[in-house]
């Protein structure tokens, strides 16, 4: 019984139940809905989650738990000499999922009959004639006992749905007689819709919670791994970063610092580029430009923040480099050797950003009370005297915030960088220098072929917590600051 | 009679401090301000009243030329201020603003320290050659809004964090430093306590030895104490204007007792 239709009929019984509750209700009162303590269909919608809720989460822990309990109790099966011709009883019981999963493909598609399927003394060959009819791979690791075992699996597996099917339905049928039960005037339905609707929405809040404690935990696990393999002060003081792969042997140079220093030389010149454009754009748009031309050019503006970054790095690759390399190349100045350059990601990563500050400023500056700006026109000052001597001043905190905001963005950001500024770690001063940042490494050492359990790999935990904690900081100086301000004018 | 007509024209010439003729304005399609004439004299106070929606705010926004910041107001007719037509291409709107002093309904000092703020004024028009002479404004200033005992020792703190009172006296000092000739206060009262008004209109009242002030009000009784000459509008037009006690004791437009005796507005 596939997944789906078991919820289909959960679902069935529970919309079933909705209409039951309603009409019994309505039936108890002739009809007279001013004697109901709740509208009709609270009385149905309160059917419905009983029948719905409890049966949902017995489908939701009984997929859970089965297949561990399976797990366990086939590899007990499974004598000592079987597990040892393996490397480890994981990849046995790996194999013994995908023989058992093909078993179930074959019979489904008709290459193989229930009774082979389950037949514990068949032919080994014969089985795999038909697993691999049914296109799925039969390695040199089925033996005889795996067989049986996948078999056993299967079976059990088999018997486990078929309970699972009968609790579940059994279950919701309970739960929509006990709602049905409740289905009397006087019962406060409204309430326990209420409640059902809070219990939903604060189970959402949860899942998003508890998803970014399992990213920061797993961060700080393999961090932690990482500091076991490697020495913690080298990797935060050391100035070389040269992580040699397995396959060449050696000790690798892990040195945060050219990573650091590469993502906060990009991330200054991005920001050069984008405060001051950014912040006299969202001038203009605030203060200067008609609402018809501010309600063409703020979306217009905005646009360029959709614009995804791989786009952007493509434009970095094959425009501004070749453009930079025309002015400052070998052939002009001299100072540039190649078109990725610090200068290219920056100056694109700079284009990218602002939007980020021109949008958030512009909103800070209109939040500006106009009593600010009579109280300076009325004294005879100019439009941009009370800009900058008013406004500014008044909107600064903001836009202190929207900078660190676009700032955390900055560091951040990996594809501008990967096809931008080039790989190579590098403490340089000049900005014509190819370097590169910590996001974009991160993703160097993940893609290799290195061993996951080496310390090539989980540096990238280790330089993704350094990342995590210095953007948390700037984003919880950023909405401080912006909390503050907001204070100010409330 | 001929003589009366004399002594008018002498008036006019000596004490007219703002002539209105013909002004009207628009918001939009919106007829705020119907073809509205008036003499406004110097070192008087003169109060407007009327119901709310009346123009009275919008005709006081004319005199220094506010509702040009806003896009949709447009204003016709003439408005001299001695003698000189401020709605001329000639003048200079910042520099009238400078000329003829604003303070709003409600207080709005800026995000700034007390001495900056009543400093912005004369520093914007270069009226202090060094800090000596700019101290010396911001405290002539301060004292001219009733304000600088409370503040002389806390110069540096923020002009936000006065109370009510004290800020709109902080934006009156605000606008007196830049030396106005004439003041404009919209409802200047409205968001203070009795006891901060009562301050307040002292001031008003002292203010009148150096000033020509206008004050738009909403309160009969505030008009009253504090101005010499009132003038009542309605639905956009000037219905009567006259000395204070005329208005209050012998109206001559029965709107103006209507309105005075509460029975509309």
């Amino acid at each position: 019984m596939p997944l789906v239709w078991i919820i289909a009929i959960i679902l069935a019984i529970a919309a079933i139940g909705f209409l039951l509750g309603r009409r019994r209700v309505l039936q108890a009162v002739q009809g007279d809905r001013r004697k109901l303590h709740s509208l009709p269909n609270y009385y149905g919608s309160n059917v419905l989650i009983s029948a719905l809720v409890p049966a949902l989460l017995l489908l939701i822990i009984w997929l859970t738990l089965q297949p561990i309990y399976v797990n366990s109790l086939v590899s007990s099966g499974l004598s000592v000499s079987d597990l040892e011709q393996a490397a480890s009883p994981d990849l046995v019981m790996a194999e013994i999922r995908r023989t058992a999963d093909g078993l179930e493909l074959a019979v489904a598609s008709g290459t193989m009959t229930e009774d082979l399927a389950r037949d514990p003394g068949a032919d080994i060959t014969e089985v795999a004639e038909g697993l691999q009819e049914a296109g799925s791979i039969v390695t040199s690791a089925v033996t005889q006992p795996i067989l049986r075992a996948a078999q056993q699996y299967r079976a059990i597996m088999g018997t486990g749905y078929t309970m699972m099917f009968w609790a579940v339905v059994l279950m919701a049928l309970g739960g929509a007689f006990w709602g049905l039960r409740n289905a009397r005037p006087d019962y406060r339905a409204r309430h326990t819709v209420e409640q059902a609707i809070r219990a939903l929405l604060v189970a959402a809040a949860s899942i998003a919670i508890l998803t970014t404690l399992g990213i920061i935990l797993s961060l700080i696990f393999n961090t932690i791994e990482f500091f076991r393999l490697y020495p913690a002060t080298e990797f935060f003081f050391g100035t070389n970063w040269a992580p040699s792969f397995s396959g060449r042997g050696g000790a690798s140079d892990l040195g945060v610092l050219p990573l650091l220093w590469g993502t906060f030389y990009i991330s200054i010149v991005a920001l050069t580029v984008a405060i001051p454009i950014g912040l006299f754009a969202a001038i203009y748009l605030s203060e200067y430009a008609s609402p018809r031309v501010r309600a063409m050019a703020k979306p217009a503006l905005e646009v360029l923040a959709g614009i995804p970054t791989i786009v952007y790095g493509l434009f970095a690759l094959l425009t501004v480099g070749p453009l930079l390399m025309k002015v400052f190349g070998p052939d002009a100045l001299g100072i540039m050797q190649a078109g990725t350059a610090v200068m290219t990601a920056g100056l694109v990563m700079g284009i990218m950003l602002i939007p980020f500050v021109s949008s958030l400023s512009d909103d800070i500056i209109n939040a500006v009370p106009q009593a600010m700006r009579d109280g300076s026109y009325g004294l005879g000052a100019t439009k941009s005297e009370t800009i900058r001597k008013v406004i500014l001043p008044a909107a600064l905190p903001g836009v202190v915030g929207a900078i660190l905001l676009a700032a955390s963005r900055a560091i951040g950001e990996t594809m501008i960088v990967v096809l931008g500024a080039g790989a190579a770690a590098r403490l340089s001063l000049n900005p014509f220098d190819a370097m590169t940042t910590v996001t974009a490494k991160i993703v160097s050492q993940l893609t290799g072929d290195a061993d996951f359990a080496s310390p090539e790999a989980l540096v990238a935990f280790a330089l993704g917590m350094t990342l995590f904690v210095i953007t948390l900081g700037l984003n919880i100086i950023a909405l401080t600051i912006v909390r503050k301000y907001r204070e100010q004018y409330d | 009679m001929y003589d009366t007509q004399n002594k008018e024209s002498a008036l006019s010439q000596d004490d007219i401090k703002i002539s209105a003729r013909n002004v009207q304005v628009y918001y939009g399609d919106n007829h705020a301000i119907k073809d509205v004439n008036v003499d406004i004299e110097d070192k008087t106070v003169t109060a407007f009243i009327g119901p709310s929606g009346c123009g009275k705010s919008t005709f006081l926004r004319c005199i220094n030329r506010m509702n040009d910041t806003i896009d949709v107001a447009r204003v016709e007719g003439d408005i001299l201020l001695d003698g000189e037509n401020i709605y001329d291409p000639k003048v200079d709107p910042v520099q009238l603003r400078a000329k003829v002093g604003m303070v709003f309904q409600k207080p709005n000092p800026f995000p700034k320290s007390i001495y900056d703020n009543v400093a912005y004024g004369p520093r914007i028009h270069g009226l202090a050659r060094n800090k000596a002479e700019l101290d010396e404004i911001v405290e002539r200033a301060l004292k001219r809004g009733a304000i600088w005992e409370e503040v002389k020792d806390r110069l540096t703190a923020p002009g936000t964090g006065l109370s009510g009172g004290q800020q709109q006296r902080l934006c009156i000092a605000r606008a007196v430093a830049t030396e106005p000739e004439v003041l404009l206060m919209d409802e200047p009262c409205s968001a203070l306590d009795p006891i901060a008004t009562a301050q307040v209109e002292e001031l008003i009242d002292e203010l009148r030895q150096n000033y020509s002030v206008v004050i738009v009000t909403h309160s009969m009784q505030q008009a009253a104490r504090v101005s010499q000459k009132t003038a009542f509008f309605h639905l956009g037009n000037l219905v009567e204007y006259d000395d204070t006690d005329k208005i209050f004791t012998q109206p001559e437009d029965p709107r103006t007792e209507s309105y005075i005796t509460g029975r509309i507005g």
